[in-house]
């Protein structure tokens, strides 16, 4: 089994889901994760908090720079994403469609690297 | 080769003929043309690897050119470059040092090389790289240079010409792709019944690009072009042997033989083009409308209407007029009703209002245009602009339609087409 992140990615001025949606969104994402887990294809998931609560660190000068908020340049911001198990990657984007579904926004499907395990 | 548009021998069936005797370095080329498609999908599910796949029935070939010459060519050309191929690359991957590759080399073993290859399973190996290579994961234009090159079996630099980029750039977007199929796994497999319709839909969507861009492009050598639609044509005719019973594919064939059929005719001597309603229809190909046609009736008596046999089914209906005023129109329009309620896109719609114009008018016509104007989907279409100047014209506003001629001319980019809005500019001002 190969294992495939899909993400969710925001795009900076979207608009904020209704509480209503909201909710549903989060229902239908936990019925998606229970069926992940009892078909075996759950590896990890998480959702993040809001890109006003990232820091970026850059130790890559002799300094070690701290700065507040994401990548300055980036329009878009990872959301949250899973981690999951999949024989190929049309079994991974039909998990993905699935997911989309779910959350309501497009999923990103990348291979993970490494040996298939 | 653009002989190989007309028929006999139908377009883009190339069959190999071992002549016993002389074989040359044109005889093997020829069989490198006709079978490196083979080969190369039955070594992929062979080695599970595209670029090991392209790798040993590269060698292959290049042994038989040091053998054949000599020894003549062997009872099957193509199972001894497959069988040949598969002793390449058993061989490679011994003398490769990576525990992953020897582990791979042991796995094959189980497959004996020296089998001779049953064709029911090459064509299956064929199939299912078919699938790969017109996956959606990958781009438009990533998936007609992949099928070029693995399907068509044409060399990297022959893609390359085809597409007007140079080598370099041919072969690095082939080898991204290749890299993507790999590392995120795009399976080679026929899909399964309830994703066959929609992935069937993107590989013949694919063949048709293909022929498009040997069809429509005017830039380019015309020798090259006219090689794209023959590959076009050579791909539809495969696809049509591997999968019988798919109406949609019959229909494609059909759609680009009865295209193909009044290529001589689409272009006058100095290379501008004809419109169909201008053309010397004698010139049409009968052959390839023949052929075109009975696959046409074969598609109507399986009744399941599909976009690509309704589109041959248009070709069909013009195949049978002898003039631009025989043709019956009102046939086209119910077709394009029929189009419309499968393929509801507002070139189809454009379509069926110029169709319109023959049986109701060029009022109406020109009316059901104005309607499609609004929308502004087609504002950036040369040829929305010039069915209108077409329309104005025939209703007398000769005015407004040089306006219109004006600004598709600002919005065509082909040379050819731009000669023949240009000279419907200059009459349409000229009896102003």
């Amino acid at each position: 089994m190969k294992q495939y992140m899909l993400s969710v990615h925001h795009t900076e001025g979207d608009a904020e889901p209704t509480e209503e949606a909201m909710q549903a969104a989060f229902r239908d994402v936990d019925a998606f994760n229970e069926r992940l887990q009892s078909a075996g294809s759950w590896v990890f998931a998480c959702g993040l908090e809001g890109p006003s609560t990232s820091t970026v660190v850059d130790g890559t000068g002799n300094e070690i720079v701290t700065t507040d908020g994401p990548f300055a340049e980036a329009k878009e911001h990872l959301g949250g994403f899973w981690v999951v198990k999949a024989a190929d990657l049309d079994s991974a984007l039909a998990l993905a469609a699935a997911g989309s579904k779910a959350c309501q926004a497009p999923v990103e499907v990348r291979p993970l690297q490494g040996e298939e395990g | 080769m653009p002989g190989a548009c007309r028929g006999p021998p139908a377009a883009g069936r190339r069959r190999l003929t071992p002549a016993a005797g002389a074989v040359d370095g044109d005889a093997i080329a020829q069989i490198f043309r006709e079978e490196s498609g083979r080969a190369i999908a039955s070594l992929v599910r062979f080695l599970g690897d595209i670029d090991l796949a392209e790798e040993a029935v590269q060698e292959a070939f290049v042994e038989a050119v040091r053998r054949w010459p000599d020894r003549g060519l062997p009872p099957s050309p193509a199972g001894w470059i497959i069988t040949t191929a598969k002793h390449r690359a058993i061989d490679r991957i011994r003398r490769e040092s990576s525990r992953e590759r020897r582990h791979h080399a042991a796995a094959m073993m189980h497959d004996d090389p020296t089998a001779p290859p049953d064709t029911g399973t090459v064509a299956d190996d064929q199939l299912r790289l078919i699938f790969t290579c017109c996956h959606p994961a990958l781009a438009p234009e990533v998936r007609m240079a992949l099928t070029l090159r693995l399907i068509a079996g044409l060399q990297t630099t022959e893609v390359a010409r085809a597409f007007l980029v140079s080598e370099s750039t041919m072969a690095q977007r082939l080898v991204r792709a290749k890299h993507k199929i790999r590392v995120a796994k795009i399976p080679y497999r026929v899909p399964d019944r309830d994703a066959l319709p929609a992935r069937l839909a993107s590989v013949l969507t694919v063949v048709y690009l293909i022929f498009n861009e040997g069809h429509v492009a005017t830039t380019g050598d015309e020798l090259v072009r006219a090689e794209l639609c023959a590959e076009a044509i050579r791909l539809a005719r495969l696809l049509d042997e591997l999968m019988p019973d798919e109406p949609e594919v019959m229909g494609l064939l059909a759609l680009l033989l009865l295209t193909d059929s009044r290529r001589a005719a689409r272009t006058s001597a100095d290379g501008s083009l004809v419109r169909l309603a201008d053309q010397d229809r004698r010139r049409w190909d009968r052959w390839l409308i023949d052929e075109g046609q009975a696959l046409v009736r074969r598609c109507l008596a399986r009744d399941e209407p599909g976009p690509f046999q309704i589109q041959a089914a248009i070709a069909a209906v013009h195949s049978d007029a002898p003039s631009a005023e025989d043709t019956d129109w009102r046939q086209i329009v119910l077709l394009y009703d029929q189009l419309l309620a499968r393929a509801p896109t507002p070139v189809v719609r454009l379509n069926r209002a110029i169709a319109l114009a023959e049986v109701d008018g060029p009022d109406v016509a020109l009316a059901e245009i104005e309607r499609l104007g609004e929308h502004g989907q087609l504002a950036r279409y040369h040829l929305f602009h010039t069915a209108r100047g077409d329309m104005l014209e025939r209703v007398g506003r000769r005015a407004d339609a040089v306006t219109c001629y004006d600004l598709a001319l600002s919005l065509v980019d082909n040379d050819s087409e731009r000669r023949v809005i240009e000279a419907r500019r200059t009459a349409a001002a000229d009896s102003v």
